[in-house]
């Protein structure tokens, strides 16, 4: 840090590349708003996804932090999970029911989540479009995927 | 209390009061597209009262040191909004911030607020942050024939929206949100702030649309709650209480 008091801004070494009437690109701030930005939607779609984060939060923390405590901590931890333990608890709807609704709210509080992330940090339209693709496609996938495991688990199979 | 900086008295007297000029380094982001396309820190030793503003430190720079420094202001007393910097990493005006309250020990870093364009050293683009103020349209809105004498409100209507009447626009809440930061099409917490003004205001018959275009994507609902807003407001306005009362509005419009 140079304790100039000179009114250059910085060593200029040689020829500088800039002067007034070739002045460099001002420092620009990410996706700034201008005349044309309030592109009205007047939908609730917003609303909804914020009480959605709120409410689901709620359950998740018993649903989780149930989860965790069932398989890492009571009846010896981890060690006790293998095949016939999931296929006992998968034997009772009230676990079947648990898990769903685990895995929905989950994958869908998540992957709200990181919508909002993808929003916050993707400057660029074709990232921000691409990435939430990404994510829309990953997020249904492991929902339809692990549904369907809760559904058609075979505790017989070979 | 103005201006002192200028008139540094020569004191002759042998018994001397002790003076009471310190050394403070002013560490001031530069910009200038002409010169550079890079932004550097240069400092700058003062010797300056420290119960006297930062302000008053950038101007006894400008006029004794370096006049290419440029920046903002114009009351110089906390009523404009135009000298909203970033003053140690922290957003606050320089006309109404001592150095004394600052650490004077340590170099004062002093930037351009954030999330908006840099034009020059601290002066940054305003264009987008009143767009959104406009967005919003801070105005009174009514309905049916205008009354002959005056709007009547009573004392406890009025008190609904009194803090968010304080606004003197200076946007160091709305450059202190770290969504407006990577995403400046979010209307900010200034712009709810003014559109919290009208929306409670019982006089006003605007406040459905005023509502409608916060509940938008980048309206209300793109705020964290991360109480920077609040903490940066000058005027001390509770503006993220301001932003809940709003999204409490819309959902019990809904439910
Ligand atoms: C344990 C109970 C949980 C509670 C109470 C909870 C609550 C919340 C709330 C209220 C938000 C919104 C924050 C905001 O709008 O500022 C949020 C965001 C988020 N949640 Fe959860 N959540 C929980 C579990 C989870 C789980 C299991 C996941 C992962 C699958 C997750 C992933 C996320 C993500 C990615 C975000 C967005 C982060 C951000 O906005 O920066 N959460 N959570
Ligand atoms: S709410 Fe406070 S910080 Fe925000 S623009 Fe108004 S006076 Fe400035
Ligand atoms: S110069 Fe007017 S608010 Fe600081």
């Amino acid at each position: 840090m140079s304790e100039t008091t000179t009114s250059t801004v910085g060593p200029v070494e040689g020829e500088s590349l800039y002067d007034v009437d070739h002045p460099a690109p001002v420092i620009e701030a990410p996706r700034a708003r201008t005349k044309k930005t309030p592109k009205s939607t007047r939908t609730n779609f917003e609303l909804y996804g914020w009480l959605f984060m709120r409410l689901s939060g709620i359950v998740l923390v018993v649903l989780v932090l149930g989860h965790l405590l069932i398989q890492l901590v009571l009846d010896g931890g981890v060690s006790k999970i293998g095949f016939a333990f999931v296929a006992g608890r998968w034997a009772s709807p009230f676990w079947q029911t648990w898990d769903l609704l685990m895995l929905w709210l989950a994958m869908l509080h998540g992957a709200n989540g990181l919508r909002t992330v993808i929003n916050d940090y993707a400057e660029r339209p074709n990232t921000r479009f691409w990435l939430k693709n990404l994510l829309y496609t990953a997020t249904v996938f492991t929902v339809l995927l692990g549904t369907l495991v809760i559904f058609t688990f075979d505790p017989n199979i070979r | 209390m103005a201006t002192p900086t200028m008139d540094k008295v020569d004191d002759a007297k042998p018994a001397a009061v002790p003076s009471p000029y310190i050394t403070v380094t002013f560490r001031i982001r530069r910009f200038n597209p002409e010169i550079s396309a890079e932004a550097e820190w240069q400092d700058f030793p003062i010797e300056i009262d420290p119960k006297e503003r930062v302000l008053d430190g950038l101007h006894k720079i400008k006029w004794e040191t370096d006049g290419t420094l440029t920046f903002r202001r114009s009351c110089a007393h906390g009523i404009c909004g135009s000298d909203a910097m970033r003053i140690n990493g922290k957003n606050r005006l320089a006309c109404k911030t001592l150095i004394k309250d600052i650490n004077p020990e340590k170099p004062i870093t002093i930037e351009a607020i954030k999330g908006l364009t840099v034009l020059k050293d601290l002066v940054v683009d305003m264009d987008p942050f009143f767009q959104a103020y406009r967005d919003v349209m801070p105005f009174l809105i009514t309905k049916g024939n205008e009354p002959t004498r005056e709007r009547l409100q009573s004392a406890e209507d009025r008190e609904r929206f009194d803090d968010t009447t304080k606004c003197i626009l200076c946007a160091a809440c709305t450059s202190s949100c770290p969504v407006f930061w990577n995403d400046g099409q979010y209307f900010g917490p200034a712009a709810i702030v003014n559109a919290h003004r009208f929306i409670f205001d019982s006089r006003d018959e605007g406040g459905e649309q005023r509502l409608e275009i916060l509940n938008d994507k980048d309206g209300v609902w793109r705020c964290r709650t991360t109480f920077n807003c609040t903490d940066a407001c000058p005027r001390g306005i509770e503006v993220t209480k301001a932003i809940q009362e709003v999204k409490r509005a819309l959902i019990t419009r809904r439910f």
